[in-house]
């Protein structure tokens, strides 16, 4: 999207020292919090962010990195809720194997879904993602082994590796959390990749990376193809978490979501999509009890950033004097 | 009892109908969304809201001013067209210069937000709107029952985009149209109020969907959800007939309510998807879509 060319125009080689250091610095401190975080926070809330934020970097590598906007993540995010949720019940598999299926289903969901959307490009490519998730959908409300409505109720957790008990709160908060880092730092090195380099050149220009030599359509399709492994990850532990999988992860709704959480928190920034989905999700629970219904809120906060905050709230900062005087105005 | 490809006559030409009414829906919600995109290159997502919009209109005028239906179908649509160009004015327009994908989440928040209002205020359960009493009852062709209210709106669709694609291909306006669509610069360097032009689009635009609403209130019932997955599909119906032409839109329009409609007879189980497999057939054969210019 256009406006992230700026922040691009930094990459690697353009980072003031000092900056690196204030980031760093930043990322401690928020693993830090988040290592002690379920002293004082319900683990389960924690657990639901930690699964969304996931989720909305895995997004946000599609969407910040190579510019293509996918209407139907819920499709790998809630696919892979389903796959999980299948083997660790009914096959009886632990969870990592289980998460392991959620994440292949994932991927392989993606292949299939991005070959045939990456033949159109910008406002298309949206609408096609879009339509393909919900043909995902109706496959899973029909489908025998989502049980329709009810979902996948009572997944057991199991033993991690078969040693560690994830039914004890603190294990399985530490599990998601571990789950949660490893995935920030595939992110992270994929984007720093010579892979990622050539999907930032298409994104800037598509025209140019063809004329290059590279083959645009693969470099796409492997983009999606993580993004989709990625987002499924966050889905197969997130159906650990809860034990359950049901159609709520599937719906548009929940493909609209990690946009506004990618939105909100910046797109194209690495952190933004964290911050993004700490507050939705938080929003979200502090609405849950009301009768007023979430998605006007939603509704209005998609409008008021795409009208006056499209930088998204990390964005703005870099942007900002404080940001600018750190040395992030280049930062991505 | 007469059999066609092992299918009583009376089934096929059922589901044939009912595809032919679901058929004009799209075809008047996906020439709507081709005409916004023509000259705004703004994806309407909010064109599923304003159907409703204009479902609900006329339930709502007729509970509290006992306005009819046929008035209903002036009124509803006037109201909705205002109210979208009143959006346009006020916020969409601010986005043209940006990247697409903007005006596209913009609407996305847009229809959530009308639609979230809606459900909070009415329920999401869906209240009827009765046929209106010229149009009640059904005449026996023989070979099938038709109600009249149905071969209604399959007519007076097929009627508005005729009458919307002439608007556009042969009146003075339409010709300022499709030319700001090609150099909307140039346009305004002519003295053509191009601004005033995008407002006019959007407002038509969304006055068609809510039309369609209308129509089809007294068919479903009138509820807050009404619109948001029958847009995906016609999305997709905009997918497969490219956004180039007007005509491509309706015609793939009826296209592909006919072949839902037909599924239904054949294979139900996949009637919900039958668009979305034709989609991705026809982007793996011919990406630009069956009308489609540009790649």
């Amino acid at each position: 999207m256009s406006h992230t060319t700026q922040a691009a125009s930094g990459i690697r080689n353009g980072r003031a020292p000092r900056a690196s250091i204030t980031y760093a610095a930043f990322l401690l401190a928020g693993l830090a919090f988040l290592l002690v975080a379920p002293m004082f926070l319900y683990p389960i809330f924690l657990m639901k962010l930690l699964c969304f934020a996931l989720f909305a970097c895995a997004f946000n590598l599609l969407l910040g990195y190579t510019g293509l906007l996918s209407f139907g993540h819920a499709a790998f995010f809630g696919g892979a809720a389903y796959f999980t949720a299948h083997a660790v019940k009914e096959w009886g598999w632990t969870p990592e194997l289980g998460i392991l299926l959620g994440v292949a289903g994932a991927a392989g969901l993606g292949l299939v879904m991005g070959f045939v959307a990456i033949r159109r490009q910008g406002i298309y490519f949206a609408m096609i993602t879009l339509a393909l998730s919900q043909m995902f959908y109706f496959f899973c409300l029909q489908a025998q082994f989502t049980r329709g409505e009810d979902g996948i109720q009572q997944v057991p957790r199991g033993h991690l590796f078969a040693l560690i008990d994830l039914n004890v709160a603190t294990n399985m908060y530490y599990f998601v959390l571990a789950v949660f880092v490893i995935g920030l730092v595939v992110i992270w090195r994929f984007v720093n990749s010579p892979f990622g380099m050539i999907l930032k050149s298409i994104r800037e220009n598509e025209a140019r990376a063809t004329s290059l030599g590279y083959s645009v359509a693969h470099y796409k399709l492997g983009a999606f193809v993580m993004s989709a492994a990625l987002a499924g990850l966050a889905g197969a532990v997130k159906s650990l978490v809860f034990q359950f999988a049901t159609l709520t992860d599937v719906t548009w709704q929940m493909s609209g979501e990690v946009i506004l959480m990618t939105l909100l928190g910046g797109i194209g920034t690495l952190i933004g999509p964290i911050f993004g989905a700490g507050l939705v999700v938080t929003l979200q629970n502090y609405l849950a009890t009301s009768e007023f219904p979430v998605t006007i809120i939603t509704g209005v906060v998609f409008m008021v950033c795409v009208l006056v905050f499209r930088r998204g709230i990390i964005g703005e900062f870099y942007a900002s004097r404080i940001g600018r005087r750190l040395g992030f105005e280049h930062r991505h | 009892m007469t059999m066609i490809f092992g299918i009583p006559i009376q089934a096929f030409l059922g589901q044939l109908l009912i595809g032919l009414i679901n058929g004009s829906f799209y075809a008047l919600l996906s020439l709507g969304l081709a005409v916004i995109f023509g000259l705004l290159r703004v994806i309407n997502f909010a064109h599923g809201a304003q159907y409703m919009l204009g479902a609900f209109t006329a339930l709502l005028l007729l509970q509290y001013f006992g306005i009819n239906y046929w008035l209903a179908l002036v009124v509803a649509p006037l109201i909705v067209g205002l109210l979208g160009a009143l959006i346009e004015r006020t916020m969409l327009s601010r986005l043209y210069k940006l990247d697409p994908l903007y005006g596209l989440l913009f609407t996305f928040g847009l229809a959530l937000a009308i639609e979230g209002t809606f459900r909070y205020l009415y329920g999401a359960a869906g209240q009827p709107y009765s046929v209106p009493v010229a149009l009640s009852g059904g005449v026996n062709l023989g070979f099938m029952f038709l109600p009249v209210y149905r071969g209604w709106v399959v007519v007076i669709s097929l009627v508005a985009c005729i009458g919307t694609w002439l608007l556009i291909e042969k009146t003075k306006l339409g010709s300022y149209l499709r030319a700001a669509t090609e150099n909307p610069v140039l346009v305004q360097a002519f003295g053509v109020n191009v601004p005033m032009l995008l407002t006019l689009t959007y407002g038509l635009g969304a006055a068609l969907a809510a039309f369609a609403g209308v129509l089809a209130a007294p068919i479903y019932q009138v509820s807050p959800l009404m619109g948001t997955n029958l847009i995906i599909v016609v999305f997709a119906v905009v997918v497969v007939g490219g956004m180039g032409s007007i005509m491509g839109a309706i015609i793939t329009g009826y296209m592909l309510g006919i072949a839902e409609g037909l599924t239904k007879v054949f294979y139900p189980e996949a009637s919900n998807i039958v668009i979305f497999v034709i989609m991705a057939i026809v982007l793996l054969i011919r990406p630009a879509g069956l009308f489609g210019r540009d790649a």
